[in-house]
């Protein structure tokens, strides 16, 4: 290496590729029909297939929520039974977790923004990534079956013993989660592989998007957490179906160990649906405020530091479960651990507002709801981390609020911002932004109404997934189902103008937000395969101190310089400017 | 926000509570305000801003990086602290054993006495909660003494407290537990330590001034029955006791039996040998927590219920 240095160099005669305004052909006008959306190797058009798909599974989820708040109106039953009652929640949060919020940031905006971000026709393994979404449809499947064979009321944390003892379909709904696991373990390697082989010429790892990063530490977690998260399913079906003993006391098992296992992939899997959130939040709000990141590194190391303490922490949801108190010492410590790079996070988030030319539109507007939101959610598990009041709050709706806070709160909003920062660019129409902002206030105001009064309800003491409740809670429970209801009505409005964005909205330029970052120099919607050039990074996506110009350079050629070109690493790149 | 606190470490856990709003709503209300008014000062007046280049701030970084560690080390060992007197129980603490079963808490006294659905404790003296399940996991949680702990299958756990003053408080069942999760609340009776000693020593004995029928209505109230069976005929997660006297009864297996005393017996002792049709084996065993007597009452009880 050393003797040959100047090998390494190569120079490429590199000029502009402006984009293009108005695209004859792109990846939406190229391979149509319905089998060629079906067999589609495309990122893109997978992307779009998981985002139909997830909404879909958003719809029913919320749909169902919407039906328990309407039980909560008033204490006792009203108008579905308990045994009822409990299959919903369990259905909602499952469908929430394991359908909407795992593959929502990665699966759907990834898929599509990934490879556009590192100037490839297409992630690594174009073939995986459309098994991983049959995959998803698979264990979908396999879910419905279970709720229209018996359903199953188990929670979605299938808890044993009970979830080895009661009625319904519970075998078939872990096997579908089950399956669903591989399509994120799949979707993971690829990024992961994707990200270290397939950026474009120059962009070294200090000049790829905090998206990425957020992304490929997402797939860290992905792929070494799902394995654990299908071994305890699988022996979960195993104790059901062959009575072998492994988690019910009946058969001489230990349920405690089930909650070690189940919460060891489930709590790395919370990083998993928020952290591709905080990418979101990091493109928004540079692109927003038209000003260099603050803290690229701390931002993007947070990320990588909260995917492995991450995965330290799954004892603090079993404080009350009867481990050991030194076991809960140390969980409780590690809590507040992993509190810290979240934190740094945030600090860095407003820092980059700092003197910027800050443009309210609607993704911003989601990301300001998304800070405001997500710190009540982390100031919240700073208060469910500490033992003392654990042991109080715990298993309340303290914990309720607290989660949604930070799902909801924080990655839905986090979600809703990406949707309508890339939505020009994945269908090239612009959608109302008056009402775009109008449902963003909506759904802030809705959300708040909701999640609020749980809080105090939960501190009082009303345990969770309660069907019958004391009267002293029905006015905090009224509040809620009244705010969820607008809430509903906020998604509604979306739906609304998203619909009337693809039928009759108004064309989108290539670059609308006036972004630096590598996606936005391609038209919209993207030709089949992204970029007509190979592109060449000299800059950071961040780097609003740089004309235009500099982010829009390539090496002309339908060959995109990767495969043989790859290992001839460009040190250092002649612009033509 | 939070209930009444009726517990010796009720005020510590509060206190840090409070503690965590107050340091919290401090830091989001000053991040918020930042927020809105960089929006504010620094919108965006031109489509030809320029801004400047700001890249990191290793200082900045470091401050905001150490202050919440100190501040969340801090709620760590306070909440560490308040844990541990939480789990220590002291050597003198009066011990109750609490079985929970679906849908029922049952509590076992030094004396031999059982209470279903109602804990007596005395005040101003330790109770050391032994607790146990006989199904699944249920969850003991006293939200006025601020204490929660899992009850699991085939293991003890425990837990203890000292409540100050004499009144009456919820046990709620925490940790969901299937149809019946959110009607498995038991009375907290908290006696003075004299009224306490009254009660272990009567105990079901105020119950011999009652008539059969009484004593059978009352059983039926404090034992749980009526959290699965209903007296007005609606179906819970039993069959209603409604007119159930002397009727026929299609059972699991097939076959049919009139319910009359024998029936009604061996439903209360062994409950799950002969089940009704369009039911779940659920109902837990009262073999051993209802004496003769108590059976005999809730037998004639039922018969009046037409």
């Amino acid at each position: 290496m050393a003797t040959s240095e100047t090998s390494n160099i190569k120079r490429l005669q590199v000029r502009r590729f402006k984009p293009e305004e108005n695209p004859k052909s792109t990846y939406l006008t190229e391979e149509t029909g319905i089998w060629a959306w079906m067999t589609t190797v495309d990122h893109k058009k997978i992307g779009l297939m998981y985002l139909a798909s997830i909404l879909f599974f958003f719809f029913v989820g919320g749909t169902l929520a919407l039906l328990l708040r309407t039980e909560l109106l008033t204490p006792a039953q009203s108008f579905i039974t308990a045994d009822t009652y409990n299959q919903i929640f369990t259905l909602h949060g499952a469908i929430m977790v394991f359908f909407f919020l795992v593959p929502s940031v990665p699966a759907a905006l990834g898929n599509f923004v990934l490879p556009l971000q590192l100037g490839c026709k297409d992630v690594a393994f174009p073939r995986v990534n459309l098994l991983s979404y049959y995959i998803y449809v698979i264990g979908a499947v396999f879910t419905l079956i279970a709720i229209f064979t018996g359903g199953v009321d188990t929670g979605w944390t299938f808890y044993t013993p009970y979830s080895a003892t009661t009625g319904g379909n519970v075998m078939m709904m872990t096997l579908g989660v089950f399956i669903l696991g591989f399509s994120s373990i799949l979707t993971g390697v690829n990024f992961i592989v994707t990200i270290h082989r397939l950026r474009s010429p120059g962009q070294t790892w200090n000049k790829i998007s905090l998206f990425l990063w957020s992304l490929y530490a997402t797939s860290i977690i992905q792929i070494l957490a799902t394995p654990v998260l299908a071994i305890t399913l699988l022996l979960l079906t195993m104790e059901r179906a062959l009575h072998i003993g492994i988690f019910d006391p009946a058969l001489g098992g230990d349920p405690v160990l089930y909650q070690h296992f189940f919460w060891f992939y489930s709590h790395p899997a919370v990083y998993i649906m928020i952290v591709p959130g905080f990418g979101i939040v990091s493109e928004i709000i540079s692109t927003f405020s038209r000003k260099h990141i603050f803290g690229y590194w701390a931002i993007a190391l947070s990320s990588l530091a909260i995917a492995f303490i991450g995965f330290l922490v799954w004892g603090h949801h079993m404080f009350t479960a009867g481990q050991s108190s030194l076991a809960n010492m140390v969980f409780s410590f590690l809590t507040f651990l992993v509190g810290i790079p979240t934190g740094i996070k945030i600090f860095n988030w407003v820092a980059t507002m700092y003197k910027g030319s800050i443009d309210m539109k609607t993704p911003m507007l989601y990301i300001m709801a998304f800070l405001f939101l997500f710190m009540i959610g982390g100031f919240t598990g700073i208060m469910l981390g500490s033992l003392a009041v654990d042991i109080h709050l715990h298993d309340t709706y303290y914990v309720v609020a607290h989660f949604h806070y930070v799902m909801m709160g924080g990655m839905v909003m986090a979600f809703l911002g990406g949707l309508h920062y890339w939505w020009p660019k994945m269908f090239g129409k612009m959608y109302n932004e008056f009402w775009a902002r109008i449902a963003c206030v909506v759904i802030f105001i809705g959300f708040n109404l909701t999640f609020l009064p749980q809080f105090v309800m939960g501190s009082m003491g009303m345990p969770r997934r309660y069907f019958n409740y004391l009267e002293q809670f029905q006015g905090y429970h009224q509040a809620s189902t009244y705010g969820s209801y607008i809430l509903g009505i906020g998604f509604l409005i979306i739906a609304a103008y998203l619909l009337h964005s693809l039928l009759r909205g108004k064309k989108a330029p290539p670059n609308p937000w006036g972004s630096r970052a590598m996606e936005w120099q391609t038209s919209s919607p993207p030709s089949l395969h992204n970029y007509e050039h190979t592109p060449v990074v000299i800059n950071g996506p961040y780097d609003y101190h740089k004309p235009m110009s500099e982010f829009q350079l390539g090496i002309e050629g339908s060959h995109n310089g990767h495969g043989e070109h790859q290992h001839t690493e460009t040190k250092t790149v002649e612009a033509d400017k | 926000m939070l209930p009444p606190a009726n517990s010796t470490f009720a005020a510590e856990t509060d206190a840090l509570f409070n503690f965590i709003n107050v340091v919290s709503l401090i830091l989001l209300i000053g991040i918020t305000v930042t927020m809105i008014y960089f929006a504010i000062k620094y919108r965006r007046k031109s489509e030809d801003d320029t801004t400047p280049l700001i890249t990191h701030n290793s200082k900045l970084e470091i401050t905001w990086s150490v202050i919440p560690l100190i501040l969340v080390m801090i709620v760590f060992g306070w909440g560490y602290n308040g844990y541990l007197t939480k789990t220590n129980a002291p050597d003198n603490a009066y011990e109750i054993r609490a079985i929970a079963k679906s849908w029922l808490w049952e509590f076992h006294y030094q004396t031999g006495h059982v209470s279903v659905n109602e804990l007596h404790v005395p005040a101003n003296r330790p109770v050391k909660m032994i607790i146990s399940s006989d199904d699944v996991l249920h969850s003991f949680y006293i939200p006025e003494f601020r204490v929660k702990m899992d009850a699991v299958p085939n293991r003890y756990t425990s837990v203890w407290f000292e409540a100050i003053e004499p009144g009456e408080a919820i046990l709620y069942c925490a940790e969901y537990c299937g149809s019946a999760h959110s009607n498995m609340l038991a009375d907290v009776v908290i006696h003075s330590q004299e009224d306490f000693e009254t009660w272990l020593e009567t105990g079901d004995a105020i119950d011999d001034d009652l008539s059969p029928v009484e004593l059978g209505e009352q059983l039926v109230q404090r034992q749980g029955c009526l959290a699965c069976h209903s007296t007005d005929g609606s179906t819970l997660q039993g069959p209603t006791f409604q007119g159930i006297f002397g009727r026929d009864r299609l059972l699991t297996d097939g076959s049919t039996v009139t319910v009359d005393e024998n029936y009604i017996r061996q439903s209360i002792i062994e409950p799950n040998t002969q089940v009704a049709e369009g039911f779940a084996p659920i109902m837990p065993t009262y073999a051993g927590s209802l004496n003769d007597r108590q059976i005999d009452a809730i037998i004639e009880y039922l018969k009046t219920l037409d």
